[in-house]
């Protein structure tokens, strides 16, 4: 299937179920290392998204990225609410007026994503954050569209790396967000904005 | 738990409403996005101040609207910042035409939304600048870390502020007042036991009988060491050694002194507190210029306090002293 507005459509309903069957599992990751109400948030977020998009119309990708965006700054709160909306905002400018995305128009897109949350967070690769599952996926993205992948398997392999993005905050010390403050005893847990990127990205190739 | 609310989901909504009714006439409540702001708002030709953060701080920030100080305050969820709109809302509300400042606890949830809020206020032409208030020094490491936390100082923060906008100073000068404010303001704090979040129901943590949480955060975060109970002038001590080390006071410094509850210690408590501070601030050369004991920052019903120690000049004491009228701060007026 192209990555068209029904891709993005089907993006945002299979996020609202992955996030939901993920909820619980969020909130005891963000338990130990942040103040657990991740999943909760999210969760609220992406319900409140789907409604949107289920009572909307849209002509391109792009628009429904930015109604994604819009919907997640006013639901969701905590630092995940500016992080995530800012990714979607992003997202729908690259994807302009596009109605398929291409291979390096997704590469753009997801550039521009993790572009807006580094900027908004202020966080680096290797903090612990969802930077460091956004970045892995923008670095696999790039190579497999250098390497002359159409855009289903450049999603792919985005979402893949972002699963191991997640994996690799498992033994860091965080140096954003409340788990910062934990110091050492952050080490062994994993960051919950990175996994639940994973999650997101993973939506996104089970849509395609 | 044994708590005097109602649906648990309902607990923000519900404090708000009494707030506004038991305060008509000095503030207004607007339930839908959620804020409270002066009821004369907005003031014309004065810079709007707009504080907010997660509830479950009380008085802290809805508390310190009024004259002198707050012109709105926008209370989250308990303790999860609010989102944008809300913001927005409160800064359209405030503007009176001559901008809108921004005074927002370091955490990071806070910093996105107010950050996010404020470009969004400007898009709209309002001319917005924050402040970032970080005076917890129980966070160390400050390079690698988020940051100190912003606690009990925001209360001085917000009071010279609001009487430099009072005064007439442009935005620019409202947040170098601010600006100033934080940068001779340090705290840190001490839990004897754990606040509950109603909708969570348990504790947000336990700590046995006989030790204490040294360095707590406003939201139950750890701080720097659990530490055996020891009498209150023990604890004064352990508290004040980091904030005066920090905070680095020349001898013979004019010096605020603000002993907070976190909300579960009775006020006695707190002026056995306040005698051990300012007595070891004397002891170093210092003179205790301005005093507050109370309840300003609190951590729902937690057991415990903090000690905020604020830096004065000419300039911040006749800040502080200037007239303010508001629910949980007034006097000369």
């Amino acid at each position: 299937m192209a990555l068209d507005t029904a891709w993005a459509i089907d993006w945002v309903r299979r996020t609202a179920a992955t996030i939901d069957d993920h909820r619980a599992e969020l909130v005891t990751l963000d338990r130990e290392i942040g103040d657990g109400d991740h999943g909760e948030n999210l969760d609220r977020g992406f319900r409140a998204v789907l409604e949107t998009v289920d009572g909307g119309s849209f002509d391109t990708p792009g628009a429904v990225f930015k109604a994604v965006a819009t919907k997640l700054i006013s639901t969701v709160g905590g630092a995940a609410g500016p992080l995530f909306g800012t990714a979607y905002l992003k997202a729908a400018q690259a994807a302009g007026d596009a109605t398929e995305l291409d291979a390096d128009t997704l590469v753009a897109v997801l550039t521009a994503a993790r572009d807006g949350v580094v900027s908004r967070g202020k966080a680096e690769v290797g903090d612990k954050t969802m930077v460091d599952a956004w970045s892995a996926a923008v670095d696999a993205a790039t190579a497999a569209a250098a390497a002359g992948d159409g855009p289903e398997r450049v999603l792919e392999a985005a979402a893949d790396a972002a699963v191991t993005g997640a994996e690799s905050t498992d033994p860091l010390v965080a140096r954003k967000g409340r788990a910062s403050y934990l110091g050492e005893r952050a080490i062994g847990h994993r960051d919950p904005g990175a996994q639940s990127t994973a999650y997101i990205l993973r939506a996104a190739v089970d849509a395609a | 738990m044994k708590k005097l609310i109602n649906d648990p989901h309902d607990v923000v909504t519900e404090t708000v409403r009494g707030f506004a009714r038991a305060h008509e006439g000095h503030v207004v409540l607007v339930e839908d996005p959620i804020h409270l702001h002066r009821a004369d708002a907005p003031v014309r030709g004065k810079v709007g101040i707009v504080s907010g953060g997660g509830s479950g701080h009380e008085p802290l920030h809805a508390g310190f609207i009024g004259h002198g100080m707050l012109d709105a305050a926008v209370p989250g969820p308990v303790f999860t910042s609010p989102t944008p709109d809300p913001i927005v809302a409160a800064t359209k509300a405030v503007d009176g035409g001559a901008g809108v400042l921004h005074i927002v606890k370091n955490y990071t949830g806070d910093v996105l939304n107010f950050e996010t809020a404020a470009e969004l206020a400007e898009l709209e032409d309002i001319r917005v600048e924050s402040v970032v208030v970080d005076d917890d020094v129980a966070v160390q490491d400050s390079l690698y870390t988020a940051g100190r936390r912003g606690v009990a100082g925001t209360v001085v923060v917000e009071k010279c502020a609001g009487a430099a906008a009072e005064r007439g100073d442009d935005l620019d000068a409202v947040a170098a007042v601010a600006r100033r404010v934080n940068e001779v303001t340090r705290s840190m704090g001490v839990a004897l036991g754990s606040g509950t979040v109603p909708h969570a129901g348990e504790p947000s943590f336990t700590l046995a009988d006989d030790e204490v949480e040294l360095g707590i955060g406003i939201h139950g975060e750890p701080g720097r060491e659990r530490i055996p109970m020891a009498p209150a002038d023990q604890l004064v001590d352990r508290v004040l050694e980091p904030v005066l080390a920090d905070l680095d006071a020349p001898a013979g410094s004019q010096l605020l002194l603000l002993v907070n509850g976190m909300g579960g210690t009775p006020l006695s408590e707190l002026y056995i507190v306040y005698r051990r501070a300012a007595e070891v601030l004397t002891d170093r050369g210092h003179h205790v210029a301005r005093s507050v004991v109370g309840d300003y920052v609190t951590s729902l019903e937690m057991p415990g306090f903090s000690i905020t120690v604020t830096v004065l000049d000419e300039e911040l004491t006749a800040l502080w002293d200037a007239p303010v009228e508001t629910p949980a701060l007034r006097w000369g007026r």
